[in-house]
């Protein structure tokens, strides 16, 4: 189980909850992945993205399908809030790949581990520039736990 | 000739923290050795270290993908439109 400092907080609802977990499950065991933007921190919006490589350890979005929702972001005055992604096998802790290819230092990476079935954990981070830092994940304005579970 | 280049948040620290910058250049081989007279650190940014195009740092031209275009030979035209867009993918 691993720990990062805890710095900042996520706000999600509890739809946006539900609908993660119900999509990481939806291809299990592959990995998803998706978007999800909105506006000062409040999510508008969900964008659900194909894993173009449909593997259980790696994920990657479709370039084109990515700029399409980038473009739509911008038609809408929304910003990208979080992107999300499944670990089926590991803890929801960002991976030395994950923390490698983490060019968006202005979303919040979300991960949702399925390793234990029936208790899916979601954690949300910052990384940038190689390091990581956990945040507190809302959930209707209440206190999600947080750290290594 | 201009032409536009949308630069993403994690590659701003070389353009102080411009989201578009403009260009110049006939190819995109010539257009990013322009922006990276403009913009020093921006150019190997969106190289490979081949001088190539970088795996995970992807560009586009009036959104196609110079891949499927022609590489860094991608023919560039005033008033063009170049998004860089890094990829979003891990393990």
């Amino acid at each position: 189980m691993t720990k990062a400092a805890i710095a900042g907080r996520i706000d999600l609802d509890t739809a946006t909850v539900d609908a993660l977990v119900a999509r990481a499950r939806s291809d299990h065991p592959y990995e998803v992945c998706g978007l999800l933007a909105g506006r000062d921190g409040v999510v508008r919006r969900h964008y659900p993205i194909a894993n173009a490589e449909r593997s259980m350890t790696y994920y990657a979005m479709d370039g084109k399908v990515l700029l399409g929702a980038m473009r739509d972001m911008e038609e809408r005055d929304t910003e990208l809030l979080a992107i999300y992604h499944s670990h089926t096998h590991t803890e929801a802790f960002p991976s030395p790949t994950d923390v490698e290819l983490a060019f968006y230092p202005e979303a919040v990476y979300l991960i949702v581990s399925l390793q234990e079935p029936g208790q899916p954990v979601l954690r949300g981070f910052d990384i940038v520039e190689g390091k990581v830092t956990e945040r507190t994940v809302f959930v209707d304005g209440e206190e999600a736990a947080t750290g290594p579970r | 000739m201009s032409i536009e280049v949308r630069v993403p948040t994690v590659l701003r620290k070389h353009t102080g923290g411009e989201k578009r910058v403009e260009g110049q250049g006939a190819t995109l081989r010539e257009l990013v050795a322009d922006l990276e007279r403009r913009h020093p650190g921006l150019g190997p940014a969106l190289l490979a270290e081949d001088g190539g195009l970088h795996r995970f740092i992807q560009t586009y031209v009036n959104d196609e993908d110079v891949r499927f275009l022609g590489g860094m030979e991608t023919p560039l035209e005033e008033g063009d439109s170049v998004s860089i867009l890094p990829a979003v993918a891990g393990g």
